[in-house]
């Protein structure tokens, strides 16, 4: 295992002539809980297009789980799981045909028990055989969480995974990833919920101006009003 | 090579099993088809003397525009829904991803043409059971299929998906396009007999080729952001 589960140095990203990224560095342990805020277009999302090899860095290294996101893409992909903005779910399909199908192409073993298994995490045992449009759009986001926890990523990378969640997913999403940081595997997370993105993480990082300005939370460290200033100040 | 092979079927499989939930592919492809063979039908006012002439042009005419229809649908659908995003995040080569869809497209415009042959031929008065004409509409859809799927791939990243599919597709497509036209010509008697079947077959082929190995490369620059 890599001595750290992330390392960035010196990312640039643009799209267009606008640049996102400018030299960001980021390093993220194994364990770690991370939780990026940041003003709308800042880059967070970028970022974790990066990590997660959607999108290519124009300059700079990054590293995931030890290996080159230029080089070892696909080693990276096998070691990563995404909950993006979409859900990445084929609506004619039911959730459990959904996960075994991304299943099957992480090559898993045990592909039902595994789908089954990711199901009743996330909740939606009972909803296994429905299919997805039938779902309403919180059921779909925890039915994307399901997807992307089922190979057992050792990295995790949620952007707003909150959004479209009530209360009782919420706390759901919590204890899970709670329980993917005990087991020493990483959590990188992006929200605008200041307040719960406090109270998850054990390192809060503000993207501002295409950097990263690292904080921690600490009892006496950053407030989410301070975080919110440092966030706000790059609009 | 099992290893190549099964996420390309795995996905065709995923393909095959929404369209058979969903019919919005195969039945509106179906109906635009038969629609260009009644259209076309009408307005040449076809007599038996013409429509050996005509009926290979038709033919391939509803079997290309067709075929288009078939393929920006299919990446709609998984632009649509995130899948191709999705399909990226896997450790699957963009190789078999591109492999995969294109199987899918080929198996869709098969099954259309397979199903739309027999009515033309009834239509326009040839007989479809012609090995050479089979041969001919197998190798041509690999073409279309191929870089048809290319171009999709590219289209469905613009706002103008529709128009831009056609607008790339046909030229680059079209010494498949004539060479399908000549060969069926020749296949069903309106041609120059045997000797143009030989002379375009092996030019399909070639290209198909061509377009089997050139396709899913730039095809792993077209996804990448």
């Amino acid at each position: 295992m890599s001595e750290h589960a992330i390392q960035v140095e010196g990312l640039h990203k643009s799209y267009g002539d606008r640049p996102v990224l400018q030299g960001l560095d980021l390093t993220v342990d194994w364990g770690e809980f991370l939780v990026l805020f940041g003003a709308n277009g800042v880059g967070k999302t970028t970022l974790l297009r990066v990590l997660s090899t959607q999108a290519r860095p124009e300059a700079g290294t990054v590293r995931v789980a030890g290996y080159d996101c230029r080089r070892q893409a696909t080693a990276i992909r096998r070691q990563v799981g995404v909950v993006g903005h979409k859900g990445f779910l084929y609506e004619d399909l039911t959730c459990r045909e959904n996960l075994t199908f991304y299943g099957r192409l992480f090559g898993l073993p045990d592909l039902r028990q595994q789908a089954d298994a990711a199901l009743c995490r996330v909740g939606l045992s009972a909803r296994a055989d429905q299919r997805v449009r039938t779902l309403s759009h919180g059921m779909q986001k925890r039915l994307s969480i399901a997807r992307a926890i089922q190979h057992q990523p050792t990295v995790l990378l949620l952007d707003e995974p909150e959004a479209g969640l009530d209360a009782e997913s919420v706390t759901m999403l919590h204890d899970l990833l709670q329980e993917w940081g005990d087991a020493g595997r990483t959590v990188v997370m992006t929200t605008h919920n200041l307040e719960m993105g406090s109270a998850w993480a054990h390192r809060i990082g503000v993207l501002t101006s295409g950097k990263m300005r690292s904080q921690d939370t600490s009892p006496g460290g950053d407030t989410p009003a301070s975080l919110r200033q440092t966030a706000e100040a790059d609009r | 090579m099992t290893a190549f092979l099964r996420p390309i079927l795995v996905m065709a499989w995923k393909d095959i099993l929404l369209e058979l939930r969903s019919r919005d592919i195969i039945v509106s492809v179906l109906v635009f088809g038969f629609l260009v063979v009644v259209v076309f039908n009408f307005a040449l006012n076809l007599t038996p003397q013409r429509v050996t002439a005509l009926a290979p042009g038709i033919l391939w005419v509803a079997f290309a525009f067709a075929g288009v229809l078939a393929m920006n649908r299919a990446f709609v659908r998984e632009q649509e829904q995130g899948g191709l995003e999705g399909l990226l995040l896997t450790p699957v080569s963009r190789d078999a991803i591109f492999l995969g869809k294109a199987l899918v497209s080929f198996v869709f415009m098969l099954i259309v043409e397979g199903m739309l042959l027999p009515v033309f031929a009834a239509l326009l008065n040839f007989s479809a059971w012609s090995l050479t004409l089979i041969l001919t509409v197998v190798l041509a859809t690999l073409g279309f299929a191929t870089v048809g799927t290319l171009f999709s791939a590219i289209a469905v990243q613009t706002r103008s998906r529709e128009i831009l599919l056609p607008v790339l597709f046909f030229p680059i497509i079209l010494p498949v396009l004539i060479g399908a036209v000549e060969a069926s010509g020749a296949a069903i008697g309106a041609g120059t007999g045997g000797a143009g079947t030989g002379r375009w077959l092996p030019l399909i082929a070639v290209f198909d080729a061509l377009f089997l190995v050139i396709c899913p490369w730039v095809f792993s620059y077209v996804v990448e952001e």
